[in-house]
């Protein structure tokens, strides 16, 4: 491991170069939009919203898995990258079925929180109105899949944090759904611990309590850090 | 017993979901490749070659064999567009809609198919005659619009040579229903 | 029925090589006559197999066969006339051969041949081409490693092993200008001495053998007819770049390929010319087959990586590159089938001999399937630098049933459409990507008047959805948008700002997108707007297709219609 200077937005810095330019930044204030990333588990890099400018590539890269490197000068916001974060939030409002108003996670939402980051003040790709389902099974928690923006961050927390796998993507593309072992009802699932990670883990209101009525769902997902920095302790 | 018992018992073959004896020639695969996890996809092959598709059991048999979690083998089984989760048809029909053929009016077979058997891609008959399939290039685009009928490449395809094949399918599930006195 | 000689002997230096090959050689001298049935895929969908025992009953039933051998033989290229018969020492090539031809067929062996059946193998399909790849093409028993040693086979893996340093391997790679055959042309010799370099206990080596292009047939065509070739390849990159273990990666929908390679590997192992102590040497080099299961994105490195650990095929970011961190995290050699199938003729030839084919930056002939709408379909293989004009109405012969060309499209569902006024363009990775289109795995397919450039940009549209992992939200959501829209177009039910839309839509699935397939995806429509804009104003504008496929010509397409 090596200390390496570049910079970010015209900010000199510098970092470990087996850190990441989302962190490095991050740790000089710098924000950048990311939905898929979450502290305490494996980065996932599907999301799209953290991408940046490098200098001397013709490609923009996903801040939350490019190493940063010696000399590399970054760029975060431009007109470009705005557009497109835009219409990747668009994608993903057209791609589901989010109502916030009768949501649990009403204000208190990630994708709902990106989309006035991003001024977003309408949509303008065509809904598509997919028909998915309500797993109401579990004795404790509700899956809706109409809020799902399929981010991996309840699979990824099941499977690190937890141990369990229960949640899996099936199918691909637009056809990709979560599902719980094979595809049954949550609440017959036999590797389910109900510890209820996912739901803390979950950016919006797809994973959520039992008993929340709209707007009273508030999560909190920074256990996962002290947890990830325990075991990592141990090993 | 619980999934979580079994699969934590390293080492110890999962006994097979029923006295079939084709189950070893699953179990075979997977020792083969000293049951690893990364062995999942060549079993999965084996399962749906020996069985014809691949059901809850026999997802859950390979989750527990290869101790990889059940979601994860559901999410393996239905990426891969190869693997089937239903029964198919006795025969079947898979019409290629790669490029080339879709050039040569493979689209319109698989329409006249529908009109004429009113069945579409991923469909078996009612009497489990046949499934309509459709694939991403056979690599048969010299004599295209080529299709697969019970695992022999067809080119040059048209519609009555199409529908010929599928009619001699059909009638021969009306000669084997036993007949009223 | 198969007559076939086979040895049992392993073989340990270039001596006991050279003797095999001799004796093979005196082998097939012994007869007079020698005749080849095409055994590919196109030809055994016309029953070639039947005219092979065919012809070999004929010869027993008039007791010849002590001085004529009938032979399952490779693709002779020209699939379109299948059934394909040769016979070498008449240079004669006969096409669609039925069962009933088999008796004329062998008493012609030494008189006059079958007039009616002729192929003229003198046509420019044939003389413009330039095998180095394919130059056994089809007189080379596939399944015979014996016949394929005669033929030199091997010599280069011995020479490798014998005469060359692993790094005077990669320098000789590097000499020749090999470009990679898999679409994006990385040069090769760079690629394996990053793998060389990086350090590690394990390295691997893989053949990208998934071709998922629609549209595409050269490597299956390839691993059919060459499995040797191709493994002789991978075992000399794996010397290259100290790997003692490799995977072929075929897709599943080849039977006949992975059977071939199947068969070819234990044949090989026998041998001792794969497994361990190759060439009595201390190189140890063991392939194993892996089958793919019905994903085009599979095709990708990283993804095929994750297949061959048994997950998903879902791309990872890079870098890092397999080269550095690729299978189970170790250095990992990928390269095309045909890639690898060229690193035999490098090493056996010599690199300056090799680079003296080909443009300045594309060196070497790439082989090209020809299909769609053009007279002669089929495998051909021709030097980079080839004129896209020359390649169609010389070797393909042009368009036939008095239609029109319209454009080819290069590079699958990644690649664009090439329009008439640009056929004077070469065929090499720079001029292809220039023209927004992709040299891609080498899938050419000719259109004619009757395609409609809408409707072809909604059928790649609808793979690249189709075949999207889900991964990145870009690719997953952006592709089925762009494909309703590109519906809604040809339906008559598109806007002028709709396709605005789609125009903004394609820069950002292309630039934000994690792998190729969805940087890719937007390629077929980008190009089909700039060559055949007029095509979607017809459709958006006067609600008619020009082409006559999403209505009648004339016709609104608005109204629903019977298309049959
Ligand atoms: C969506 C996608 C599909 C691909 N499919 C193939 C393929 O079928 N065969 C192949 O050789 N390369 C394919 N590639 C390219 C590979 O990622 C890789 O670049 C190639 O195998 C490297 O080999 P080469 O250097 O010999 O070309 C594909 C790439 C992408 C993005
Ligand atoms: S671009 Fe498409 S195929 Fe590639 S990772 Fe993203 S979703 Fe998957
Ligand atoms: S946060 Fe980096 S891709 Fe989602
Ligand atoms: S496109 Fe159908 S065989 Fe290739």
């Amino acid at each position: 491991m090596r200390v390496v200077t570049l910079k970010i937005n015209g900010q000199e810095m510098s970092g470990r170069d087996d850190e990441d330019i989302l962190h490095v930044a991050r740790e000089h204030d710098i924000e950048i939009p990311t939905l898929c990333q979450l502290d305490g588990i494996s980065e996932w890099g599907g999301c799209r919203l953290c991408l940046v400018e490098i200098e001397g590539s013709a490609k923009l890269s996903a801040a939350c898995v490019t190493k940063v490197s010696e000399g590399m000068v970054v760029n975060t916001e431009s007109e470009r990258l705005a557009g497109y974060r835009k219409t990747i939030v668009e994608m993903l409002f057209t791609e589901g079925n989010h109502v916030c108003s009768v949501c649990v996670s009403n204000n208190n939402c990630e994708l709902q929180d990106m989309s006035s980051d991003l001024k977003i003040d309408h949509i303008s790709l065509p809904y598509r109105y997919p028909l998915r389902t309500v797993d109401a099974s579990h004795d404790l928690f509700i899956f809706d899949a109409n809020r799902c923006i399929l981010c991996t961050r309840c699979v990824r927390v099941c499977d690190e944090a937890e141990g369990a796998h229960t949640w899996d993507i099936a199918g691909r593309g637009i056809q990709s759904q979560l599902v719980s072992d094979l595809h049954q009802p949550w609440g017959e699932s036999t590797s389910c611990t109900s510890c209820g990670k996912c739901v803390e883990a979950c950016p919006t209101g797809a994973i959520f309590e039992k008993g929340k009525a709209a707007g009273e769902m508030v999560k909190d997902a920074k256990f996962l850090v002290y947890l990830a920095e325990m075991k990592a302790e141990k090993s | 017993m619980s999934v979580r018992t079994r699969a934590a018992r390293k080492n110890v073959a999962v006994k097979a979901p029923s006295d079939d004896k084709r189950w070893s020639i699953v179990a075979a695969v997977m020792r083969k490749h000293g049951s690893a996890q990364s062995a999942l996809i060549e079993t999965l092959h084996s399962v749906q070659s020996t069985f014809g598709y691949l059901d809850d059991t026999a997802l859950a048999f390979v989750a527990h064999s290869l101790r990889i979690p059940l979601s994860k083998v559901y999410g393996v089984a239905t990426f891969y567009s190869h693997f089937r989760l239903k029964p198919q048809g006795k025969h079947n029909c898979v019409i290629c809609m790669g490029t080339a053929c879709y050039i040569k009016g493979s689209a319109r077979l698989l329409q006249r198919i529908d009109q004429k058997y009113g069945l579409k891609v991923g469909d078996t008959t009612r009497d489990n005659q046949f499934s309509l399939l459709e694939a991403r290039c056979l690599g048969a685009c010299g004599i295209a619009p080529a299709g697969i009928f019970d695992g022999r490449v067809l080119g040059n395809l048209a519609s009555p040579l199409v529908e010929s094949q599928l009619d001699n399918w059909l009638a021969e599930s009306q000669q084997n229903e036993p007949k009223l006195p | 029925m198969m007559i076939d000689r086979k040895i049992n002997q392993q073989i340990s230096s270039p001596e006991e090589l050279a003797n095999v090959a001799a004796e093979q050689l005196a082998w097939q001298a012994q007869y007079q006559h020698r005749v080849f049935v095409c055994m590919g895929t196109a030809c055994q969908s016309v029953q070639s197999g039947a005219v092979l025992t065919a012809l070999q009953a004929e010869i027993k039933s008039k007791a010849r066969e002590n001085e004529c051998l009938v032979s399952p033989g490779g693709c002779q290229g020209n699939c379109a006339s299948a059934p394909l018969v040769s016979v070498p020492e008449q240079d004669l090539l006969y096409q669609k051969v039925q069962l009933s031809d088999a008796e004329e067929i062998i008493e012609a062996l030494a008189g006059k041949p079958v007039g009616r059946l002729l192929c003229d193998n003198k046509s420019d399909f044939f003389t413009m081409q330039n095998r180095v790849v394919t130059n056994h093409r089809g007189l080379l028993n596939p399944e015979s490693i014996e016949d394929y040693i005669a033929a030199g086979g091997f010599s280069a893996l011995l020479k490798a092993l014998t005469d060359f340093t692993p790094e005077a391997v990669v320098q000789e790679l590097q000499k020749s200008g090999l470009r990679g055959r898999g679409g994006a042309g990385y040069p090769t010799g760079l690629k394996w001495s990053t793998v060389a370099k990086t350090r590690a206990e394990q390295r691997y080596v893989i053949c990208n053998a998934d071709e998922g292009d629609p549209g595409a047939f050269m490597n299956r065509s390839v691993l059919e007819d060459y499995p040797f070739r191709v493994l002789e390849g991978m075992a000399i990159a794996a010397y290259a770049v100290g790997a003692s273990k490799g995977y072929v990666y075929v897709r599943a929908e080849y039977p006949l390929a992975v059977e071939r390679v199947t068969k070819a590997i234990r044949n090989a192992e026998k041998h001792g010319l794969l497994g361990n102590k190759i060439g009595s040497m201390s190189f140890d080099f063991q392939v194993e087959i892996r089958l793919g299961a019905g994903a085009f994105v599979c095709g990708e490195e990283t993804a095929l990586i994750s297949s061959i650990e048994g997950g998903k095929g879902l791309p990872c970011p890079r870098p890092p590159y397999p080269a550095e961190s690729g299978l189970w995290g170790m250095p990992t050699l990928i390269n095309n089938v045909e890639t690898f199938a060229n690193v035999v003729p490098i090493i056996s030839g010599g690199a300056e001999k090799y680079a003296t084919i080909g443009t300045p930056t594309s060196k070497g002939t790439k082989t090209f399937a020809l299909s769609g709408s053009i007279m002669n379909t089929g495998l051909v293989e021709v030097p980079l630098g080839t004129s896209l004009r020359k390649m169609i109405f010389d070797i393909g012969g042009g368009v036939p049933d008095g239609h029109k060309f319209k454009a080819v499209q290069t590079g699958g569902p990644a690649g664009g459409c090439i329009p008439e006024e640009h056929l004077d363009a070469t065929i090499d990775y720079e001029t292809l990507m220039e023209l927004g289109s992709f040299m891609g795995s080498g899938g050419m397919i000719v259109m004619d008047d009757s395609s409609c450039m809408v409707d072809v940009a909604k059928f790649f549209m609808q793979f690249c959805a189709a075949e999207s992992c889900g991964k990145c939200v870009p690719c997953r959501v952006g592709t089925a948008h762009m494909h309703d829209m590109l519906d809604r177009i040809t339906k008559g039910e598109g806007t002028m700002e709709e396709l605005g839309q789609l125009e903004s839509l394609c820069d950002v699935v292309k630039f934000t997108s994690l792998c190729g397939l969805g940087q890719g995806a937007p390629n077929p429509v980008l190009s089909t707007l700039r060559f055949f804009k007029g095509e979607y104003l017809a459709h958006i504008v006067g609600h008619t297709c020009p082409a006559g496929v999403c209505a009648p010509v004339g016709q609104d397409i608005r109204r629903p219609t019977c298309a049959l």
